[in-house]
Order: structure tokens, then C-alpha cells, then sequence
């Protein structure tokens, strides 16, 4: 069923599922959100994940930034069993490897970009001048670079997203999660955050996008349709005219 | 060497943790002061318990402090090396008939024990020194003061107590010997009698009879209307017994040579105060040794009782102010669940969310304890101005206390909620709304 993107040579396996399940278990009902998910992600693939609303991306997606636990299947993560990880390596898989983008942002509100731009990189233990320094330096690549000490109520919609992309890249994580993260914006913004998405695939990102949007999701180089909590279909999404003006 | 090897790793790894520590206390400091700055009505009533907790706390300390101060001070009369050979002992006592009929102390016993005591090698006391004491009116011109305390002694007194003249001298052995009309006065009594003029070779009228007043007794201060030198003339015992024969009451006190070794010198003195007496070894001692530690522990029931009201008022409040700030952490991990969700998706650990709400309820408690210790100075101040007598002590020790006293309640208030922040669900925090 999988098939690839022919542009580019595959880079080693990051993300190994094997029939995930989850259910939600709600007093007497069982939601079932996930059940038997498969799914191989290479280094540097540019994924989107569809589907109609209720369908388990979300799910999938804390899945994948192991913010959630299956409750059956195996997970490999880089080679690794998550199910044999405790709390706290988790939380370092997640503060290293993974780069969450929400859809409602999720910035600390009385805090500056820079400060929250930082955040990540205090729970990974670097040292106040470094921290400042590379939270900046990221700022200034999503091109916020003259907004740095405006707190979240000062910046439009897109410019704070893009504090948000700042914060996922910082710690230069293997993947960048994306969960609707263009869901609160209008389309012309939507797109810029969207280009920033392609110059971090160019440079080598791997990315994995959940949208229901058709024209979001194309970007991708990869659609993976969910309906039920089953993987519908998945193939190379190839959009020749997007992929001209941006590989050249 | 693998082992070597391995605990270097391990140091490192332990050294990169302690950073993280850290930097994530620092980063936990700097959220709590900005939610109270957000939040700053809310943050001041909820620490009111604990601003009520500190400054009954450091009202109660300081208390005892001025009391047990002022107290020295006037015991200071007293002197600490000083054994007070007495009939009725310095404390309450329930056989009151056992003591009644006791023989009194005679002046003269001061010289009998003088004599012993040049004839003991290596003596531990150093002189004796009788004191006679009356209360009665004096007079100078047309100012007159009642109810003085008039004591009769010798000029080895000055030895015994804290005599320290501001104008003129203290009576000589000289005068002492010769039972001169000669007078010492204390600061009360030269202010009433002498307001505008210096006491010093003017002669005051005591019982009817003139005496030269050659010293005046620097300000001493009363507490609690203790006694106090203020109010205090002293004369040649020869002259006191000339002029007031009539039944006064007469003591011995004996200057110590080493205030350490009280004990021992008072085991000496009542050696030699049984052979003054005559008493037979099977007879008990009729007469009592006494020393200024004795006056000090009749106090300890009124500093206790301060305290334990005290404490009883700081613990009330403090528990009150403790649930307030348990309530308003756990508030506050509810109105920031969605916060500890992206916090621990961007990679913080259980600990870093503990900390956080640690720190905030530690946070509060200090601010607490900050604006309680503000009040409790000022209050302090206040009653300083208001009661110059009341010797007010606002010590560092009390800041101190306030502060470990403050961390504790916050850290303890704070801990279920921050536990229970550190334990949410990091996915179901997320979809909090
Ligand atoms: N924490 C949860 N508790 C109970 N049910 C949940 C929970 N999370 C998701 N679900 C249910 O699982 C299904 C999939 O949800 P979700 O993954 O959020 O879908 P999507 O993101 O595709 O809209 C839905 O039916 C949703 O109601
Ligand atoms: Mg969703």
C-alpha cells in the first residue's frame, strides 16, 4: 500500500507503528479512536494525515509525539520500544526528538516570543546565554527576527504560529508534528506558515502535517487518509507545479 | 577502567541534571513572581492568613525578646555576681510559717563574714556588704518626694551594683566609717527635687534631718514597675542607723569572685554564714542565699503564657492562610491545565510541573511573609514610640524564623495541587478547554 516520494532517496526509518490501537473507555461506552494503525516514516518525508472530523488524527498524532500510550500495537520510535520508556524518558523523547506546531498555538500568554521560544531548551538543561542566543537566532529564521520581546497579544495570528514553529524547531528535533496548524488562520496566512513547512522540509526536516484541508495537505509529499480510525489509503501525493517553484 | 569509565559518564550526567535543576528552579521562580504580578488581589488576600501568621509570630518573639531585655536590664541592679543572704527566700513558697520565725539578718554580720573571708585561701567571694533599707519622704525647698527607697550600706556597695554617678561621687570609706550625712541620689529623685538647679553639696531633708547629697545616679529606666535605682537614695550605714533605727530591713550581699563558679560560692557562704549563726550540724539553715537567677525564673510562667498564645495565633492563621493557598494553587492548576499540557509536550517532566506549583505556593507564602514582617516592623516602631520604656527588639532571628516559617507553609500548602498538576495526563490536559 505504501508508496514513495520519487524525488529524493529514503533516509532510515523514524517512526515504525504496528497495529496501534486506542480506545477511550467513557463510563459505559468504548470509543474506539484507533484500531490498527500501520504506518513506516522516514527521515526528511513531508507527510500529511486527512481525514474527516472524529476520525483519529489527533489521536494518531499524540501517538506519534508520544504524548498518548497505545492500548495495543507496537510503537518504535528511532529504533526504540516506547512502550518500554518511563515518564521522564518520554518527556525527553518529546523535548529532543519531537516538535509539536497546535493548532491553537498554545504560547504562554505573558511571556515574550523569546521567552517562549526558550522554553524548550530550559527542560533540555542549556545555559541562559545559548538558550537566548539559538532562540533568537530561530525567531529570526521564521522571521520574527525584530519581534523577539513582543508577548503573544501583540502579534497577529500567523506571527505567533510562527513562534510556535520556532519553539517545535529550537532543540533541532528529528520530527516536526504538526496538529491543523493552520486551523485558526485565514488562507493567505495559512499559506506563509505553509512555505515555512517546505523551506523546513528543504533543509532536511522531517514533517508530518493533520489537516482536512485539500489544499494544505497538498503540499505534502505524502497522504495518508484516516476514516474510522483505519489508514483509508496512503500514496505520494505529487504536486508538480508546487514542487517546481520551490526544488527548482 | 570500564568502571571509571562508567562513573565519569554518570558524573556527567548527574553534573547536566543538576544544570537543568537549575535552570528550571530559575525559570519556575521567574513564572511564580509573574502570575502574582497577574495577579496581584488575588495573590495579597490570599496570603493574608500568612501575613496575619507572620506578624503574630514576630509580634510574639519580639514580646518576650523587649520583656526578657528589659527584665536583664533591671536585674542588672541585681548584678549576676552577686549572692543576696536573706530571711525570706526569692520565690514563692508554700511553708511561708517555716521562714516566719526565722532571725533576722543583722548588719553586722557583713563584718564577721569579711573577717572569714580574708582568712579563706583562695576564697571564692570578696566582700560582704550590709544594706539597711526604709521608705521616707524627702524634701528640698518646696519639692518633695514620697515613698523613697532609703538604703543604708557601705561604701563597698559601689562593688555590689551598678553605681554609675553622672554628677558628683559616690560616698567614700571615709564617710562610710564615720557615719557621715551624706546622701547618694537616683535620677527620679534629683528630677523631682532638683528641676532646674544641680543637686550636687545642696543638702535635702530626710526623717527631719539634713543630708549633703555628694552623687547623683545616672537614668536607670523602670520596667513593669520593677525596682529600679531611679527612685533610690543611699547613705553611710553608720548615718542610716543614727536616723532610722526603727525596724528596717536588713540583708547581706557578697560580691562573687567568679560569676561561673555561683555554686560553689554560694556553698562556701553558707558555710560560713551556719558558723556566723552558731548552728549545730543537725539544725537546717535559717536564713536564705539568693541570686538575681532567681528573680528571672518567676518571669518564665509570663513569657510562656506570651508564647503559647502567640504560637496559638500564629498556628491558627497560618493553617487558615496554608488552606487559602492550597485552594488558589489548585485554582490555578486548573486555570493552567492547558499550559501543563503544552509544557510537558515541549518536554517537561513530572518534576518540572511539581516544582512549578511548588514554587508558586513557596512564592505567595513569601510574599506573605514579606508583607507580614513590613507590617510587624512598623507595628513594632509604633509601639516603640508610644511606650519608650518597653525595650522593642526586632531581631534578625525573627526575620529569619518568618521566612523558614513562610517556605514551609508554602511548600506544604503547595504540594498536593502541585502534585497533582505534575501527574495530569499530558494528552487530556492538552484537550482542556
Ligand atoms: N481523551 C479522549 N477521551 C474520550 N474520547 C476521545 C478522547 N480523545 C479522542 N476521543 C475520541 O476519539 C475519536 C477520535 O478523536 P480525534 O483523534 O481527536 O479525531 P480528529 O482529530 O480526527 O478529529 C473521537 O470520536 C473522539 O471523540
Ligand atoms: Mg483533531
Amino acid at each position: 500500500m505504501e508508496t514513495r516520494d520519487l524525488t529524493r532517496p529514503r533516509g532510515p526509518i523514524v517512526i515504525d507503528i504496528e497495529n496501534i490501537t486506542k480506545d477511550y473507555v467513557m463510563g459505559e461506552e468504548t470509543v474506539r479512536a484507533l484500531r490498527g494503525v500501520s504506518l513506516k516514516i522516514h527521515r526528511n518525508e513531508y507527510i500529511a494525515i486527512m481525514g474527516p472530523s472524529g476520525s483519529g488524527k489527533s489521536t494518531l498524532m499524540n501517538m506519534l509525539g508520544c504524548l498518548d500510550t497505545p492500548t495495543s500495537g507496537r510503537y518504535e520510535f528511532n529504533g526504540k520500544n516506547v512502550a518500554e520508556m518511563n515518564d521522564d524518558e518520554l518527556a525527553a523523547i518529546r523535548n529532543r526528538e519531537i516538535g509539536f506546531v497546535f493548532q491553537t498555538f498554545n504560547l504562554l500568554p505573558r511571556s515574550t516570543s523569546l521567552r517562549n521560544v526558550e522554553l524548550p531548551l530550559i527542560y533540555a538543561g542549556i545555559d541562559p546565554e545559548t538558550r537566548e542566543q539559538r532562540a533568537a537566532e530561530v525567531l529570526a529564521d521564521v522571521g520574527l527576527g525584530d519581534r523577539i520581546h513582543h508577548k503573544p497579544n501583540e502579534l497577529s495570528g500567523g506571527q505567533r504560529q510562527r513562534v510556535a514553529v520556532a519553539r517545535a524547531l529550537v532543540n533541532r528535533p528529528s520530527i516536526i508534528l504538526a496538529d491543523e496548524p493552520t486551523g485558526n488562520l485565514d488562507s493567505k496566512t495559512g499559506e506563509e506558515i505553509m512555505a515555512l513547512f517546505e523551506d523546513l522540509y528543504q533543509r532536511g526536516n522531517t514533517i508530518i502535517l493533520v489537516t482536512h484541508e485539500r489544499d494544505i495537505a497538498a503540499h505534502a509529499r505524502r497522504t495518508v487518509h484516516l476514516r474510522d480510525g483505519l489508514i483509508e489509503s496512503d500514496h505520494a501525493g505529487f504536486i508538480p507545479e508546487i514542487d517546481m517553484a520551490t526544488v527548482g | 577502567m570500564p568502571d571509571l569509565f562508567r562513573k565519569s559518564i554518570w558524573l556527567r550526567l548527574a553534573k547536566i541534571d543538576m544544570k537543568r535543576f537549575l535552570y528550571e528552579l530559575g525559570e519556575s521562580w521567574k513564572i511564580a513572581v509573574a502570575q502574582m504580578r497577574a495577579n496581584m488581589t488575588r495573590s495579597t488576600l490570599t496570603a493574608l492568613g500568612v501575613i496575619i501568621g507572620i506578624v503574630a509570630v514576630t509580634l510574639m518573639g519580639t514580646a518576650i525578646g523587649g520583656i526578657s531585655i528589659g527584665f536583664d536590664k533591671s536585674m542588672a541592679v541585681l548584678g549576676d555576681d552577686v549572692l543576696y543572704v536573706t530571711q525570706w527566700p526569692w520565690k514563692v513558697v508554700d511553708d511561708w510559717w517555716n521562714y516566719r520565725d526565722r532571725k533576722k539578718i543583722k548588719t553586722e554580720y557583713a563584718e564577721m563574714l569579711n573577717r572569714m573571708i580574708e582568712k579563706t585561701p583562695n576564697s571564692n567571694l570578696i566582700v560582704a556588704v550590709p544594706t539597711s533599707s526604709v521608705f521616707r519622704s524627702i524634701k528640698y525647698g518646696g519639692n518633695q518626694v514620697d515613698n523613697v527607697f532609703v538604703l543604708g550600706t557601705t561604701s563597698d556597695f559601689i562593688v555590689t551594683s551598678t553605681i554609675d554617678c553622672k554628677e558628683g561621687r559616690f560616698f567614700s570609706d571615709m564617710e562610710s566609717r564615720g557615719g557621715a550625712s551624706v546622701v547618694v541620689i537616683g535620677y527620679d529623685v534629683a528630677d523631682a527635687l532638683f528641676p532646674s538647679e544641680s543637686p550636687i553639696n545642696k543638702s535635702v531633708l530626710i526623717n527631719g534631718q539634713l543630708f549633703k547629697v555628694v552623687g547623683v545616679n545616672t537614668r536607670q529606666g523602670t520596667f513593669l514597675g520593677l525596682f529600679s535605682w531611679d527612685s533610690m537614695v543611699a547613705m553611710p550605714l553608720g548615718a542610716f542607723n543614727k536616723y532610722f533605727s526603727a525596724k528596717p530591713d536588713s540583708d547581706v550581699r557578697v560580691k562573687v569572685k567568679d560569676k561561673t563558679k555561683l555554686a560553689d560560692a554560694k556553698d562556701e557562704l553558707t558555710g560560713l554564714m551556719r558558723r556566723v549563726r552558731g548552728l549545730a550540724p543537725e539544725k537546717s539553715d535559717d536564713f536564705s542565699i539568693n541570686e538575681q537567677q532567681a528573680f528571672k525564673s518567676t518571669l518564665d510562667p509570663v513569657k510562656n503564657s506570651i508564647a503559647v498564645a502567640g504560637l496559638f495565633i500564629t498556628g491558627l492563621s497560618l493553617f487558615v492562610g496554608a488552606i487559602g493557598i492550597m485552594n488558589i494553587t489548585f485554582v490555578s492548576v486548573k486555570e493552567r491545565t492547558k499550559e501543563i499540557g503544552t509544557r510537558k509536550a515541549l518536554g517537561a517532566r513530572r518534576r518540572t510541573i511539581l516544582l512549578q506549583f511548588l514554587i508558586e505556593s513557596t512564592a505567595l507564602c513569601l510574599l506573605g511573609g514579606f508583607i507580614g514582617l513590613s507590617f510587624a516592623y512598623v507595628m513594632c516602631l509604633g509601639i516603640g514610640k508610644a511606650f519608650p520604656s518597653f525595650p522593642i527588639q526586632f531581631s534578625v532571628g525573627l526575620v529569619v524564623a518568618s521566612m523558614i516559617v513562610s517556605v514551609m507553609t508554602g511548600l506544604i500548602s503547595g504540594f498536593a495541587p502541585a502534585w497533582t498538576a505534575s501527574r495530569l495526563d499530558p494528552v487530556t490536559a492538552l484537550r482542556y478547554e
